[in-house]
């Protein structure tokens, strides 16, 4: 389980950088300052890991975080065998042994106690207390705790507590400007840029609708998969329908708007 | 007079078969018959010249057989020959009651309500609409004995060519039927409503339109605009039905866009998409259109300078969204280009519409170098990048100078096909130096601002629509609600009450304290409680198998915490209250002062959001709501003094009350909201016969209530109420047979609604 090299990130993730991210995250990561990565859906927060963690060469550990989430599903367990009990590390754990980049994904959808496990790794300490084993873990020199988080969903049961943001240095991203935005969807799917544009659009006209009925606009990985759609040989109108509209929305008159806005854009 | 020169003797043998006796038929009868014979069959003319007579025979003077002879070859063209033994049947059926009087509109109106009608099929519906129309509405008033002819239907067969423009058969029925149920014993207002005259009429009307109303597409617009173009703007409808002569444009100003309050598919173009279009084209003028001055420019130059403008925006329009290209030429007319002949006519206008064809569709037909080099011109300034309105101003005046004709000054304009109703008037071009003379000008709001009325002492009213029964239809905007406090008493009175009441308030607080709050929440890791907490538990045991110390605390239990409850009170305030109870002194009023006293006391002892209302009714011009206890208010002096003063008259109209309350109830931040309606008789009021009709309208407001979260619970103190209050409330009411007993029985039966 422990081994560095099965969560080595082995081929490159194709990134495309919008500002000097890049750049930043490596200074993070050489003062080993934990990281956390804001952003709407979609917009590319777990791709930056990964690509980082490709660049970095080091092993990425990630763990998609739920609300029936333990501390123990992150630290680990006891497991009960025949002849008695074992303990089994959890990913966090794993991930402190070996010198990997933990990725908390989507960190506050996990309960508040949870997360709280995570403070004595954060800062100056960097260790990790497993109090049923009775150990205490030295973080691996390597090891680095990035988090992400979705401040759309935000409502008053869904934030961070201060003492836990205050732990992290942020990153905010957002989606692409449009221009970007093509060359990514060219690349990801290898279609045409002045389809990919039109795409775009399309996406743009929904992120307008952010907020008067929609609560997230089209998300890049959603343009994506419109992008593959169209590119492995369905018909545009469709695919937009199918990959874009369909799944944002139930609400009749925004899909009726978005559906007119396809056919405006691809005449 | 009669006697013409000579005569075809065929001509003599229709007229002796016509066998009328008016000279005014005589004088008109060659130039009818020419033209039945040209569109009827042989059997036709004799069918039609049989039942000409027999309408001269009729008794109803020349004007019936005059009308008949004139339109009937028209509309046997349309709807062909069959349809005769029917407009016979119909004629004869109203000669036999009163109506005799309808028959002349009737035919007179024949012929465009035939042209509407396309199908037999259709007028037998248009027959039998009318027919009913008849039989519903003739009738005796009581006391005289005579029978009285329809008064709607004279005035429905003039108005009907106008109906049918607007609506569908399904539409005019509904709108009829409309008119019958709500005007059937009431003749001056049946007049006015089948003569479009009344509000309720039109805006009937208005509902029963057809293509896609503005008011249905609103949301879908606003989304338009919001997520296509980034912009925010009021949308404004203006009525297309009763501008017969001037049809009103689109227009967008400091207050809003102005758009069509509907719009019918047109070229296989949807009406939400004739909006679409409507509103690109002003947004696109927002966007990329600046303003000249327009004084320089003579009124053609001013058209040609919009025509171009207008193309030049839908260019870039359609640069952003080439789909719009398809929708704007299906809506854009197609003018043939020798249509217009420029010796008689002035042909400026269909030039532009011909050339705005051209700018806007590459593949147009059209052949005139002019139109040609023109259009080659615009496309090369356009290529360079968005132009501005200023250049493509300076190409429209040379396009005006090269193509100049001296017929152009012609009174006679050639309008065919030069309308493109998408676009709006371009009132936002034109920046004018010297105030013109034109009406708008007069009402600028500017100026007008200083005249504001002043501002009004009471609310205004609020409509509510009501539930009619028969046509399960709401009438629109069918109640005025009027809103105030309650008038204020003393009260020292209420406090009196609560005293005689003393031992019962204290058994009731007892009760009150042990009303628990009702939300239930799980709390976790205890060491004892009413259940086990398996994830908890078998963690426990993995540590007890380990050897590690076990948590102890597997068990977990329900708390229930805050009651989050909004109650609203809706008082029957009718004339009824004030009668003495049986076996008692007190009038039903003063027991249910008592009753709400005691009531409200105790729902401040439990904290919970309380308000209370009266309401009576006199017609549905009149309702009054009394506002006694707000949410927010304490049971203080100044509510128990509004409750003091608390006098009853009138009429109970349900529910309009219920609908009222429910408006501020649903504003209650609460889990759960519960409307008590304490009423002493069936919804009735005075301007109402049909009993059942309130009844139904307040047993649909508790469906939307309920819809809306809200728990309706009625107390009635009607020993007869079972016969109507279960068909209001279902099974959540409670008919109080003692009402000396009131006073102790709602407080209970609050607590155990809310327990």
């Amino acid at each position: 389980m422990s081994d560095k090299e099965q969560f080595k990130v082995r081929k490159e993730p194709f990134y495309q950088q919008q500002g000097n991210e890049v750049a930043l995250y490596e200074a993070a990561y050489r003062n080993r300052l934990p990281v956390m990565v804001k952003g709407p859906t979609g917009c590319g927060k777990s791709r930056f890991i990964e690509y980082m963690a490709w660049k970095l060469g080091k092993p990425l550990i990630t763990v998609a975080c739920n609300e029936d989430m333990t501390a123990s599903d992150l630290v680990g367990r006891y497991l009960l065998e025949a002849g008695g009990t074992r303990w089994l590390d959890g990913p966090l754990t794993t991930a402190a042994r070996i010198g990997a980049i933990c990725y908390l994904d989507e960190v506050v959808e996990a309960r508040q106690d949870t997360t709280v496990v995570i403070h004595p790794l954060t800062d100056h300490r960097r260790t990790l207390p497993l109090d049923k084993k009775g150990e205490l873990i030295e973080a691996h020199p390597d090891f680095q705790l990035v988090i992400s988080y979705n401040p759309g969903y935000q409502s008053l049961m869904k934030d961070l507590k201060q003492s836990t943001k205050q732990r992290f240095t942020a990153f905010e991203f957002d989606y692409p400007d449009a221009g970007l935005e093509t060359i990514i969807l060219a690349k990801e799917s290898g279609l045409n840029a002045e389809v990919a544009a039109k795409l775009v659009k399309i996406g743009q006209v929904a992120r307008n609708l952010k907020g008067h009925g929609l609560d997230e606009g089209i998300s890049t990985r959603l343009l994506v998969y419109a992008a593959t759609l169209i590119q492995d040989g369905v018909e545009p109108r469709d695919a937009c329908r199918m990959a874009l509209v369909r799944p944002i929305t139930d609400d009749a008159d925004i899909r009726e708007t978005l559906d007119h806005a396809i056919d405006a854009t691809f005449a | 007079m009669t006697e013409t020169a000579y005569e075809h003797p065929l001509m003599k043998a229709y007229w002796k078969q016509l066998n009328s006796g008016f000279p005014q038929v005589r004088e008109v009868f060659e130039d009818c018959m020419v033209e039945a014979l040209a569109v009827l069959s042989r059997d036709g003319v004799s069918a039609y010249l049989d039942a000409a007579g027999s309408i001269g025979r009729l008794g109803r003077g020349v004007e019936p057989i005059l009308v008949f002879l004139e339109e009937w070859p028209s509309v046997a063209q349309t709807l062909g020959e069959e349809a005769l033994p029917l407009v016979m049947q119909a004629i004869q059926a109203m000669q036999k009651s009163p109506n005799g009087k309808a028959i002349a509109p009737f035919l007179q109106t024949m012929a465009p309500v035939a042209r509407r009608q396309h199908s037999l099929e259709q007028l037998r519906h248009y027959l039998d609409i009318a027919l009913d129309l008849m039989g519903r509405t003739t009738g005796s008033i009581h006391g005289h004995h005579t029978t009285f002819p329809s008064p709607g239907l004279p005035e429905f067969f003039q108005q009907a060519p106008f109906l049918f423009d607007q609506l569908s058969m399904e539409g005019v029925r509904n709108w009829v039927e409309y008119g019958i149920r709500n005007y059937r014993t009431h003749p001056e207002r049946q007049k006015e409503y089948f003569s479009l005259q009344s509000a309720d009429s039109r805006a009937v009307l208005q509902r029963e339109r057809h293509g896609v109303l503005f008011a249905d597409a609103e949301r879908k617009l606003d989304i338009y605009l919001r997520g296509l173009w980034q912009e925010s703007e009021q949308l404004v409808p203006y009525s297309t039905a009763f501008d017969e002569l001037r049809k009103p444009i689109p227009y967008y100003d400091r207050l809003g866009m102005r758009v069509p309050d509907v719009f019918d598919s047109h070229n296989d173009v949807t009406g939400i998409d004739r909006y679409r279009a409507v509103l690109a084209h002003m947004v696109a003028h927002r966007r990329w259109s600046g303003q000249i001055i327009a004084d320089n420019y003579s009124p053609f130059q001013r058209m040609a300078v919009e025509f171009f403008e207008d193309c030049r925006v839908e260019t870039l329009a359609m640069r952003e969204y080439p789909g719009l290209r398809h929708i704007f030429l299906a809506l854009h007319p197609f003018p043939k280009e020798d249509d217009c002949d420029p010796e008689t006519t002035s042909c400026l206008r269909f030039r532009l519409a011909i050339l705005s064809r051209a700018l806007l569709d590459p593949e147009h037909p059209y052949r005139n170098k002019d139109i040609v080099e023109f259009a080659r011109r615009f496309h090369d300034i356009m290529a360079q990048g968005e132009s501005s309105t200023r250049d493509i101003a300076d190409l429209a005046l040379s396009f005006v100078a090269r193509t100049r004709r001296q017929s152009d000054q012609l009174a006679k304009v050639h309008f065919d096909d030069t309308v493109i109703d998408y676009r709006d008037d371009n009132r936002h071009l034109w920046q004018y130096i010297e105030d013109s003379d034109d009406e708008e000008f007069f009402d600028d709001p500017d100026k007008q601002s200083s005249k504001k009325p002043a501002e009004a002492q009471s609310l205004p009213p609020r409509h509510y629509p009501e539930w009619d029964y028969n046509s399960q239809t709401y009438r629109p905007d069918w109640v005025s609600l009027y809103e105030a406090l309650h008038p204020k008493g003393n009260a020292a009175d209420i406090d009196r009450l609560l005293q005689k009441h003393a031992a019962l308030a204290k058994r009731l607080k007892r009760m009150f304290d042990l009303l628990k709050p009702q939300d239930k929440v799980r709390i976790r890791y205890q060491e004892e409680g009413s259940e086990l907490d398996l994830d908890v538990a078998i963690r426990s045991l993995i540590d007890f198998m380990g050897g590690a110390n076990p948590d102890p605390r597997i068990n977990m239990s329900h708390r229930t915490s805050g009651r989050n409850i909004a109650v609203s009170l809706v008082l029957d305030l009718s004339a009824s209250l004030n009668e003495k109870v049986a076996g008692s002194e007190q009038t039903i009023l003063e027991l249910s002062q008592e009753a709400v006293s005691l009531l409200a006391w105790s729902i401040e002892h439990l904290g919970d959001p309380f308000a209370i209302g009266g309401f009576h009714s006199n017609t549905r011009h009149d309702v009054r709501f009394m506002h006694i206890k707000g949410y927010r208010e304490h049971w203080s002096d100044e509510v128990k003094a509004r409750l003091a003063a608390m006098q009853a008259g009138w009429s109970t109209r349900m529910g309009a009350a219920m609908r009222h309350a429910a408006h501020y109830l649903s504003a209650q931040k609460a889990d759960k909201k519960l409307m008590l309606i304490l009423t002493d008789g069936e919804p009735a009021d005075v301007d109402v016969h049909d009993e059942r009709l309130l009844i139904e309208d307040a047993r649909r407001a508790v469906k939307e209530l309920d819809q809306k979260g809200i728990f309706t619970f009625c107390i009635n103190l009607d020993p007869k109420a079972d016969e109507y209050v279960s068909d209001i409330f279902g099974h959540r009411y409670m008919v109080v047979d003692n009402i000396q007993r009131l006073p102790e029985k709602l407080p209970q039966l609050f607590m155990a609604l809310t327990k």
